[in-house]
């Protein structure tokens, strides 16, 4: 299975222990990715803000890109990627002068037939039908599964889950046999890009995020957004000193939980990239090898041959 | 050739504005066989109608065009004036220069150029026009009655008391619909049992009035004045004749916790159960679904503790057919479902109810007596937070439109809750108040002023439990849109009201309109407000959009006044538009092949078979023959006859290609 | 050279794109004066024959709208005519007329505004495709008048 993977900026520098996850996943349920050859930013916040067409266009390029090498789906583990090409694509559907005009900035064939996949779509649509079957290690913890704004919203376009309340990451999570918690805060606004200039917001808003995680005895967040990721984790100093607290349970990228439940080892998945520290109690139940049954089939099997 | 008389109506400026109406006149007054044309400010008028009958006596007139609005209209105006000069009704025909030319078009010679040909497609169709006679029809004069609640009631009783029969049919096991579970009522603060009940036995006891509960509509076929229903009649396990609903089997049914419906799920009641204590009929009903005899086989406590051995557990659903002359659909409405508010926690956390249930809880009736606690632990509540437009006025979900009763019955329930809980603290989340209606605004004030209950303009985001409390974040948007958050002991939605349960179904059951939320449509928004597009069937109360209770009791009325007026004549009076088989000289008879696939499509069963004899009485040809008291006039028939035997009145083969050919060759 | 203005007919329903048509009025919303309405009981009434006569007159499109499926105030009518629609469809590609040039639709008595918008974007796409000038081969009365002047 090929895959088409569109990593952004973020995943080659802040959140390159998302990129190792995820792909350290898709090898162990042999999905290809291929990383889309010449790929181009996608211009985030700033396009949008500047200039139409460049918002447009950035984008667009990127999905002309695939399109070329025959690519149908997309996979963008970066939320805020997910959303830019998503939006994009759907005003290029609407209005065909427009993805004229584009295509000719661009300078590439653009006809719109690629499918953009956040991670827990490519999770759902390439793995969980095979998630349980693989897992060996149950995540046994109590998870708050933060969605942030970009990945539900805006719904017309998006059409990705509940945009109040979601669930997809709940249900992924359980499945890979964890305890996704009921909490408040699932869709709330963690700062995002005011990290760098405005780190005082940024700890206010997160830190009442991670303050009701923790409430609700949470053992650890989990997040599929690069931006949520470094405000929730690099901003720990700063949340905690806003809460006067000290708050210590990490933040984990989904492709990160599910990569330990199937038994890839921390290293792999890049735990040790996060700057608070990932210190996971051990658990009883987690030691039962659970090895021996897959095992016995695949021997059966044999015996009919 | 033909006389014909064009008249062309400016309907005051209407028309006028953007059709240059003399001019219409004049173009087609130069048409073959247009006798007589000219153009008059308002033809519906009286002097307009005068000067229509004039024409016709004076030019001798054998075909009439007005030009004006839509004949959905003013037809039966002009065609009523026709007659009176003496000329068929049938020989006169409207062109819609308003509806379709003037309102949508702007001022330019196109729209006249437009209105011009729309004018001579009529005047060629009207030369191919038949003199036709009305057919009449005999009237059932019995109503069916669909839907016991308040609208229901008035309906049924109005029709009944002026001296016709009624059948009601009503879902649930008692009749009384929402009103029933309500405590008290806006802006009054009347008991809604205490003004309800003697209404509810009112239909039980009245000679006029059959009711049938636990039943549903499950065919309507026939038209105005003849209409054939089939009701099925639910199996209750029960003689209702034996039953003198002492109520012994309800309190010794084992089965105890079943989620009270009427209750709204804050009560339970057993399998055998009344649904309120004041229900009519005042006899119970087994829920088959939840009862243990149904379930496991054995159980039947009812039956050894029933003192006149009432009991019947393999009673049959039994199917009654009606035979009815006027149809009053009244079946409410619902509220919304808690899955629709994921962000309001309801059906999440205990504590989140909606107005229903909150009514439950204090109405006096109610699983608490009247008094306001919360569901979860039993508390009295000191803070709660009413929320105002839970899902109405909510495009991005899908219900658009305005709920209308809930600014009333919020403003209700925060007094009642002030009135029951002195030191408690109402809060009021709201879009807009909208207290239009006699002594309405007055109330909310008093609700404001007299009972201090925060209203908070703005709307809350999202509600989340913690420590106990109900966090409620919302924004006040006169203090600048300032997030707000209120820890509330209990929150109550104020759901939007939807259509009901099963609407679309009977919609398309008894072929009546309906609109994109599900709710009954009314066949014009202002003057035909409680008549739908189907001859016969009528609309009382909240099953055409949401309605508060003095709105829905004045449909009703509305409703059963038509009815009666319907019922007023032995005889209705239908138009001929339709279908007739040709007959030709023997030995063809007819073109008609007897192929009768004509027959097959026909909605109303009205093509029957015609056996041609010859003197010894021996079958030579069988054809088909439309019987006019059934048919209806859709000419399915016609387009599928392969001989072109079958036709029909009004809108015939020659007429169309006749409008066809007039409208796109000048 | 003038813009080609197309000639369209429209055959509705009485009940749902007739009356829907009146609200389009009543509602004020501007539409195409190129589309003119003839008014029938019900689609089911509406036969190949009836579109074939409009094309052999000279209409460039049509529009056929009733009411929606199961909602017909006859209950079936527009069953037919969607059924209809399918066979004649093949019909129409076999003799050479441009489907694009039929508008199937369902437009209720509540909705002025889609009426509106059936109406214009036909008449785009009609001016798209362009004025339907083989009519005259097909027009059966034409060809016989010719051939009846050249016998004289």
């Amino acid at each position: 299975m090929k895959v088409g993977f569109y990593p952004g900026c973020s995943m080659k520098g802040g959140a390159r222990e998302y990129q190792e996850s995820v792909s350290a996943l898709a090898k162990v349920f042999d999905i290809e990715l291929v990383e889309i050859p010449d790929w181009n930013c996608c211009g985030a916040t700033a396009a949008h803000n500047l200039n139409k067409e460049l918002s447009l266009s950035l984008p667009a390029r990127i999905m002309a890109l695939a399109e070329r090498e025959g690519i149908s789906d997309i996979v963008v583990p970066c939320a805020a990627c997910y959303n830019r090409l998503s939006i994009v694509k759907h005003e290029l559907e609407a209005d065909k002068s427009l993805s004229k005009r584009v295509a000719s900035i661009i300078d590439l064939k653009y006809e719109g037939t690629t499918q953009i996949l956040n991670i827990i779509q490519f999770i759902d649509k390439y793995i969980t039908d095979r998630l349980e079957e693989k897992v060996v290690k149950p995540f046994d913890y109590k998870t708050a599964c933060y969605y942030g704004c970009l990945l539900v919203r805006p719904h017309s376009i998006l059409k990705f889950d509940r945009v109040e309340d979601p669930q997809s990451m709940d249900v992924l999570v359980k499945k890979a046999g964890g305890d996704a918690i009921d909490w408040a805060y699932k869709t709330e606004c963690c700062g995002a890009g005011m990290s760098v200039s405005r780190t005082d917001t940024v700890a206010r808003l997160s830190g009442n995020i991670m303050k009701d995680a923790v409430d609700r005895a949470a053992e650890v967040v989990v997040v599929a957004c690069p931006m949520c990721h470094s405000n929730l984790d690099m901003r720990r100093p700063e949340i905690n000193k806003f809460l006067n607290e000290k708050i210590d349970i990490p933040i984990l990228y989904i492709s990160q939980v599910l990569g330990l439940a199937v038994g890839l080892d921390a290293k792999t998945l890049g735990l040790n990239r996060h700057m608070t520290e990932v210190n996971l109690p051990v658990k009883p139940a987690m030691e039962v090898p659970v090895a021996s049954e897959p095992k016995k089939v695949v021997n059966t099997q044999k015996l009919e041959a | 050739m033909s006389r014909i008389g064009v008249f062309v109506c400016h309907c005051g400026e209407n028309i006028s504005a953007t059709v240059n109406c003399e001019k219409v006149a004049k173009i087609t007054g130069e048409l073959k066989g247009v006798e007589f044309s000219t153009d008059y400010k308002y033809m519906c008028s009286d002097p307009g109608q005068t000067l229509l009958k004039e024409a016709i006596k004076e030019h001798k007139l054998d075909g009439v065009v007005v030009a004006a609005c839509s004949p959905r209209m003013h037809e039966p105006t002009f065609r009523k004036a026709c007659a009176e000069a003496g000329l068929n009704p049938f020989l006169c025909e409207m062109s819609n220069i308003r509806e379709h030319c003037s309102w949508v078009h702007p001022k330019d010679d196109l729209t006249t150029e437009k209105a011009g040909d729309l004018v001579r497609v009529m005047v060629e169709k009207v030369k191919k026009n038949k003199a036709l006679n009305s057919i009449k029809v005999p009237v059932t004069k019995t109503a069916l009655v669909i839907g016991g609640g308040i609208a229901g009631i008035q309906a049924a009783l109005d029709i009944a008391n002026c001296g016709h029969k009624v059948i009601m049919v009503e879902k649930q096991p008692s009749i009384g619909g929402h009103m029933s579970q309500l405590s008290e009522t806006f802006p009054t603060l009347d008991c809604s049992q205490c003004i309800l009940t003697p209404r509810m036995v009112e239909v039980a006891q009245h000679p006029n009035i059959t009711l049938h509960t636990y039943s549903e509509v499950e065919v309507v076929d026939g038209f105005i004045g003849n209409f054939k229903v089939k009701i099925r009649k639910k199996s209750k396990s029960l003689d209702e004749h034996l039953c003198t609903g002492c109520g012994l089997c309800t309190t010794k049914c084992p089965q105890k916790k079943i989620p009270n419906e009427f209750e709204r799920g804050l009560g339970f009641r057993p399998a055998i159960y009344v649904p309120f204590p004041q229900a009519v009929p005042n006899k119970p009903v087994i829920d088959r679904e939840n009862c243990t005899y149904y379930i496991k086989g054995k159980c039947k406590v009812c039956e050894i503790v029933c003192p006149t051995k009432a009991i019947r557990f393999d009673q049959e659903d039994e199917i009654l057919d009606v035979e009815v002359g006027a149809i009053v659909l009244a079946t409410g409405f619902d509220v919304l479902k808690p899955d629709f508010f994921p962000e309001y926690g309801y059906g999440k956390y205990k504590d989140v109810i909606d107005g229903l249930q909150f009514e439950r809880l204090a109405s006096a009736s109610g699983p608490t007596q009247g008094e306001i606690r919360r569901p979860s632990d039993g508390k009295e509540p000191k803070k709660i937070v009413f929320v105002a437009c839970a899902g109405s006025r909510d495009p991005a979900k899908g219900i658009e439109y305005c709920s209308k009763i809930c600014c009333m019955y919020t403003a209700k329930h925060a007094m009642l809750y002030k009135h029951k809980v002195h030191d408690g603290t109402p809060y009021v989340f709201y879009m807009d108040i909208r207290a239009g209606g006699k002594m309405y605004e007055e109330f909310v004030r008093r609700t404001i002023v007299e009972d201090g209950t925060h209203y908070v303009r703005g709307r809350v985001s999202t509600i989340y439990e913690k420590n106990g409390k109900l966090i409620v974040r919302g924004a006040d948007t006169l203090m600048g849109g300032i997030p707000i958050e209120i820890e509330a002991d209990m929150v109550v939605l104020a759901t939007a009201g939807v259509a009901n349960k099963g609407a679309e179904e009977l919609a398309q059951t008894a072929h009546v309109s309906y609109d994109a939320y599900k709710f009954f449509a009314e066949a014009h928004p202002k003057l035909k407000p409680v008549e739908t597009n189907t001859a016969g069937i009528f609309l009382a109360g909240a099953c055409q959009a949401p309605k508060d209770i003095p709105e829905s009791v004045a449909a009703a009325s509305g409703a059963a006044v038509k009815v009666a007026a319907l019922f007023s004549n032995d005889e209705l009076t239908r138009d001929p538009l339709v279908a007739l088989v040709n007959r030709q000289p023997a030995p063809v008879f007819s073109s008609c092949v007897g192929c009768f696939l004509c027959q097959s499509v026909c909605p109303y069963q009205a093509i029957e078979r015609e056996e041609i004899k010859n003197r010894n009485g021996e079958v030579i040809k069988t054809l088909a023959r439309v019987n006019e008291g059934l048919c209806q006039g859709c000419g399915t028939c016609v387009a599928l006859c392969r001989t072109k035997a079958i036709d029909i009145h009004g809108y015939s083969n020659q007429q169309v290609y006749t409008e066809i050919m007039a409208l796109l060759n000048e | 050279m003038q813009e080609f203005e197309p000639k369209i007919v429209a055959f509705v329903c009485n009940w749902c794109t007739y009356a829907g048509a009146d609200l389009t009025g009543t509602s004020r919303i501007k539409y195409s004066a190129n589309v003119k309405i003839i008014r029938f009981p019900c689609t089911g009434r509406i036969d190949f024959m009836i579109l074939m006569k409009a094309f052999e007159n000279g209409a460039d499109g049509i529009i056929v709208s009733g009411c929606h499926p199961n909602d017909c105030h006859y209950s079936t009518g527009n069953f037919h005519a969607r059924r209809r629609w399918i066979v004649f469809r093949n019909l129409l590609n076999f003799t050479g007329i441009d489907t694009e040039r039929i508008q199937f639709s369902w437009v209720s008595a509540a909705e002025g505004f889609k009426w509106a918008e059936v109406v214009n974007n036909t008449v785009k796409k009609i001016k798209e495709i362009g004025p339907y000038e083989n009519y005259k081969k097909i027009a059966v009365s034409t060809l016989f008048n010719e051939e009846g002047a050249s016998n004289e």
